[in-house]
């Protein structure tokens, strides 16, 4: 084992406002001529991979793309509903670039880099123009000027949108511009294309292997450097608000071929889903959280209310975040949401037949603003809502529950977005770096588009400079074929195991375990019990999971279950990451770390830093490795929201 | 708690694209009615696997109406019974106890099957290749609100770029027509002020390059119907006025080039 | 049709096989018709071409109702004097009969290419399109659109025997220039009144989707005007199949007649 080392983020000097653009001037670049010579791979096409792809094939460099969708359309950055923030000021509110980095910072619970997040803000604004050049139909004025709204409980009008699809909206935009490229013929896309491995020789990343899910067969595929954009874990909780081929496999590759895997135990809550109505329920569904402006959360005061929601009076409901938040009431920020929605949830006060929720009532606003100007802001919510519950949330209110639905840890990047293999980058929600222990509504869509516009572009010039002249390995270089070997080692061996479990059966175990110990509240003996459970079930599952079919033809019983047996080992590093953290922050609630009354308690002292972890072998515990956080603009200080 | 349904449900089976498809009959039991159609499908192909039979497979993704990858023909309709739903927001609640389902891939010859009810519909991807971008390179951008948009261009853009490339509308046109999925793109972009500048280069080559892979429009106006986003055919229209004004304004003869 | 690639045998996606090829483009407007929107624009125009003729013909034909008048001296019946009028526009600024012939050449390029764009439509249309093996379940598409092909092709056999009745004549009685005789020996044939009715109807419910579909393929849209469409559609195709269908049952009513002795003279 490794001892533990402190990592260098390679965040440049100079005062915060000046970093970036300094770093832009130092670093070196790669002449227009010479960067056809360069070959890229982007493996994933949703925000942040497809940006990516479409500004390396317009610099010049030699891209090529993958997706294991169908389309490069169908990554689900297209389920975004609510916005992207930038600090454009359109309101004269008092928005600034400096605002929008201190709300993140402070927003992410001050887990995050400053610096990382200081250029986010600045670039923020540059997505925007881009965006709307590319044809993006944001939400407009009758000036025909873009319009704005406050997200999330922002005290400035950031946020702009179109209608309830903005990330549609973002990765149509960017998608077609990728394929203006491919049309070019300086992006070749690669559909039905799962990423496997990480190929990796003498300390760089040279390429990848991957297996087409059409007919099975796997192939090599090298290049002078790898950008993995292939997203976030939230699926490993089974139910998630994520789309069901939402997977680790990717970036859990690449950490087994040695690069870190930062903060795994920081996951988002969201607080505005609809619960869970029975057993076979296959994932979650989303409501905006704009519906917070206008709907009171309440449960009923007592544990045996049997009547309707509407005939339950005044006094006997508890509109708990009112009462215990006063000055923010129903928009505190998510993981406050949340955890209060579990709490009342646990102590038994659960509204709906599985007593899984709490009520967002629009009573309220119907009587004051009248049905129609409700219906004109969220008709489209409650319609989805009638569609998947049945029930018309004009007259009863709606029943809702946090779920997972974004994962702030990642791969571990510096301030270039390089992991720590050399040549391997790492963009949008697989990377860990900007959000903290919290990523604030609006966010997520910024961050991939930054990533993908208007810093990878930039920094991978500074990695491919120095190899001019090299040609990236051929595929039949040992380290791709005894990659592929092991791959297809890996597929017999699943098709060879004919156990009696499909791994659908494992994958919903293994979500129970994590959503019940690595949730949003967590102990020390939760976190060593959800350890012991998920390798028990981890054995099980390599003895007795059923993959029928073949290799050679559409099989996504075998697709599911390679991206299980990632979750496994994921989910264990979770655990002793949410272990180590011994402190409640973001998100995270850990029961011995709170105030008095019972609030999260963050400490600054111990666990000001990031926690990067190194893989040694799945059966062996990882090593974790620091990088040290440093609050020079934004002064550390305890969230209140009172 | 939820009632339970006992469904026959008549699903197409097929190998892949060279082989001989077939309907296969299966018992559904105990479906609770709260459930999604796919996640009938779901628990279907769990009692399947557990037979030691092949699962079911079926295109589908986000399973919340946004990512397009879902879609079978159910009785007869594209997303099946429920207007302006794609199948994945399908509740069985809207089933009764002992009903028959027939479940079909879409149907297309650009849309050959891969296995059971998934089909390849790489030609929408092709026929944005063809022209449904913008080019606008990163970095050129200028300020967002240098560029004001009516309220009513934008709406209208939207309503256009609503689209979630699912296919349906090919799927339930008799002839195989892309128009509707092709004229909610173009529209999209032709509409923008953004869009002028190559309106014409779009609309041409976009169009032709669907005439490729797709049959053509006779109005029926089944692709509306099926459209989990409802997208109106009137798009259809102003594709086919900019199609016929881009052969007249040729405008690279003007350039000369 | 590329021929399926077998699936587990490096598969192709179908984006890569396109069903058809574009052709060289020739100049403006020959461009156009090189593609289906510009058959479908073409299908159009020529489609309102011939429902022109198709109401100055009816409107023509209702002067069978008129019965005997006298013009010029000249006691006939009216659709006869018409018929006369027909072949003498612009007589004489033209030789007899010239007007008339310009007319019907313009009707048969726009038969032709009718026809032409139709059949080459319907050609790729049925290359596009693969059968479902289970029932559909129409929502939208109603028997005009969906029997289009039929129609057409039916009102196209109406046409070559209403030619070969009434144009060319087919029969001992048949005279030409005789209008109203003509038509009151064919269509006093019962059969014959069917065929003329059954045609007819085909002919209204090909012109009910016809007129509905030219708005849409030559981008006549606005949705603030678009109810017009199909109203219009709709009673344009009524106001015709009751027209046309009129004359073989007022024939077999005795309501149109012919009686020889109440003419002077024919042309």
């Amino acid at each position: 084992m490794t001892t533990s080392t402190v990592l260098d983020a390679a965040v440049p000097d100079g005062p915060m406002a000046d970093k970036w653009d300094n770093h832009k001037f130092k670093i070196q670049l790669v002449n227009p001529a010479n960067k056809r010579k360069f070959k890229i791979i982007v493996v994933g096409t949703g925000l942040a991979g497809s940006s990516a792809a479409a500004t390396l094939g317009e610099l010049g460099y030699n891209v090529e793309a993958f997706t294991f969708h169908d389309s490069p359309r169908r990554a689900h950055s297209i389920a975004a509903q609510g916005g992207i923030n930038a600090a454009k000021n359109y309101r004269s509110d008092g928005d600034s670039v400096f605002r929008l980095f201190y709300d993140t910072v402070k927003g992410g619970d001050y887990r995050s880099r400053e610096a990382n997040v200081y250029r986010l803000a600045q670039v923020s604004v540059n997505i925007i123009d881009q965006m709307v050049s590319q044809g993006v139909p944001f939400a407009r004025e009758y000036g025909g000027l873009l319009a704005n709204r406050s997200f999330g409980g922002a005290q400035v009008s950031r946020t702009f949108y179109a209608r309830g699809q903005t990330g549609q909206q973002l990765l149509l935009g960017a998608y077609q511009q990728m394929m203006g490229q491919v049309a070019e013929g300086n992006v070749k896309l690669h559909t039905n294309m799962e990423m496997l491995d990480v190929v990796v020789k003498d300390g760089a990343a040279r390429g990848i292997v991957c297996r087409n899910l059409i007919t099975g067969e796997i192939t090599s595929h090298s290049a002078h450097a790898v950008v993995l954009a292939t997203g976030g874990y939230g699926n490993v909780f089974y139910l998630s608000t994520n789309a069901m081929a939402c997977n680790v496999t990717a970036a859990w590759r690449a950490h087994r071929k040695g690069a870190f895997f930062a903060n795994p135990c920081y996951t988002q809550i969201h607080p505005t889903c609809i619960p869970a109505s029975d057993e076979f329920q296959s994932k979650l569904t989303l409501m905006s959280e704009s519906l917070r402006n206008d709907g009171r959360i309440w449960v009923p005061r007592n544990y045996d209310e049997t009547r309707a929601a509407k005939d339950v009076p005044e006094a006997d409901r508890y509109y708990y975040l009112e009462e215990k938040y006063p000055s923010f009431g129903n928009l505190v920020p998510r993981d406050v949401a949340s955890r209060n929605a579990k709490t009342v949830v646990d102590q038994g006060l659960g509204v709906g037949p599985l007593k899984n929720g709490v009520y967002l009532d629009f009573a309220d606003a119907i009587g004051r603003d009248g049905r129609d100007a409700v219906e004109e802001r969220y008709g489209n919510l409650f319609q989805m809502y009638d569609r998947i519950t049945g029930e018309d949330p004009y007259s009863t209110p709606m029943r809702i529950y946090p779920a997972t639905h974004y994962t702030m840890g990642g791969l571990w990047v510096d301030y270039n977005l390089q992991t720590t293999i050399p040549g391997l980058f790492c963009t949008g929600e697989a990377n860990f770096s900007d959000h903290g222990a919290n990523r604030l509504g609006a966010s997520a869509l910024m961050q991939g588009l930054a990533d993908g516009y208007f810093v990878l572009p930039y920094t991978i010039g500074n990695y491919l400079a120095p190899l001019l002249g090299d040609d990236p390995l051929t595929i039949d270089d040992p380290a791709f074929i005894e990659a592929e070997a092991e791959l297809q080692g890996q597929i017999q061996r699943f098709l060879s195991i004919n156990g009696t479990r499909s791994p659908e059966y494992f994958h919903r175990e293994l979500g129970k375990i994590i959503w019940e110990h690595i949730g949003m509240e967590r102990s020390k003996e939760g976190l060593e019990k959800a350890i012991n459970e998920i390798r028990a079930l981890r054995e099980e599952f390599w003895a007795d999971v059923r993959v029928l079919g073949t290799n050679e033809s559409l099989n996504s019983s075998l697709e599911k279950a390679g991206r299980i047996a990632d979750f496994f080992e994921l989910g264990e590093l979770m655990a002793r990451d949410a272990l180590d953290r011994a402190e409640s922050c973001g998100g995270h609630f850990r029961t011995e770390s709170q105030t008095p009354e019972g609030e999260a308690l963050r400490n600054d002292d111990a666990y000001a830093h990031v926690s990067a972890w190194e893989w040694h072998g799945p059966d062996t515990p990882q090593t974790k490795h620091r990088e040290e956080l440093a609050f020079e603009e934004v002064e550390l200080s305890q969230r209140s929201y009172k | 708690m939820s009632k339970q349904l006992n469904l026959t449900l008549s699903i197409w089976r097929q190998e892949n694209a060279a082989s001989r498809g077939r309907f296969e009959t299966y018992q559904a039991k105990g479906i609770p009615d709260d459930a999604s159609f796919l996640e009938m499908l779901d628990i279907v192909n769990e009692g399947l696997i557990s037979e030691g039979e092949l699962p079911i497979e079926f295109p589908h993704d986000c399973r919340e109406g946004i990512c397009g990858t879902c879609g079978v023909m159910i009785d007869g309709r594209a997303h099946g019974p429920e207007l302006g739903t794609a199948t994945c927001q399908l509740h069985m609640r809207k089933y009764n106890d002992g009903d028959t389902i027939v479940i079909e891939p879409w149907r297309a010859t650009a849309f050959p099957v891969i296995r059971d009810l998934v089909v390849d519909r790489s030609p929408l991807d092709a026929i944005i290749q063809a022209g449904g971008y913008i080019s606008a390179p990163t970095g050129t951008a200028p300020d967002a609100n240098e560029i004001a948009v009516p309220k009513e261009v934008a709406d209208s853009a939207m309503d256009a770029a609503a689209c979630i490339g699912c296919g349906a509308c090919v799927a339930a046109c008799p002839n195989s027509a892309a128009q509707l999925f092709t004229s909610a793109k173009l529209w999209h972009l032709n509409s923008l002020p953004q869009g002028q500048p190559e309106r014409f280069k779009r609309a041409e080559a976009m169009v032709e390059t669907m005439e490729q892979f797709f049959g053509s429009c006779t109005n029926h106006g089944e692709c509306t119907e099926a459209c989990p986003k409802e997208i109106p055919q009137d798009f259809i229209a102003y594709l086919n006025r900019d199609f016929v004004k881009s052969k007249r304004v040729n405008r690279t003869m003007a350039s000369r080039s | 049709m590329a021929a399926p690639t077998a699936a587990n045998q490096g598969h192709t996606s179908s984006a890569d096989r396109p069903l058809r090829a574009t052709p060289r483009s020739l100049p403006f407007p020959f461009s156009l018709y090189q593609t289906s929107v510009g058959k479908k624009w073409v299908m159009a125009i020529t489609g309102l071409m011939l429902i022109g003729f198709v109401v100055v013909h009816m409107i023509g034909n209702l002067k069978l109702y008129l019965g005997v008048i006298e013009l010029d001296g000249v006691s006939d019946y009216d659709v006869d004097h018409y018929a006369h009028a027909l072949r003498e526009l612009l007589v004489p600024l033209v030789p007899h009969g010239v007007v008339l012939w310009i007319m019907r050449l313009g009707l048969i390029a726009g038969f032709g290419l009718h026809i032409h764009s139709a059949y080459s439509l319907s050609r790729s249309n049925m290359v596009a399109n693969q059968a479902y093996e289970s029932k559909r379940d129409w929502l939208a598409a109603n028997f005009a659109s969906r029997s289009m092909r039929y129609t057409g092709v039916i009102v196209l056999l109406y046409l070559i025997f209403h030619l070969a009745d009434l144009t060319w004549g087919r029969a001992d009685w048949f005279e030409h220039g005789e209008v109203q005789s003509n038509v009151v020996n064919s269509l006093s044939n019962p059969l014959v009144a069917l065929i003329y009715i059954l045609a007819n109807i085909a002919v209204a419910i090909h012109i009910y989707h016809g007129m509905y579909s030219m708005f849409q393929s030559l981008g006549i849209n606005n949705p603030s005007y678009n109810w017009l469409r199909q109203g219009a559609a709709r009673s344009l195709a009524i106001i015709i199949l009751i027209g046309n269908i009129s004359f073989p049952l007022a024939v077999l009513a005795n309501i149109i007649e012919f009686d020889p002795s109440l003419i002077t003279a024919g042309y």
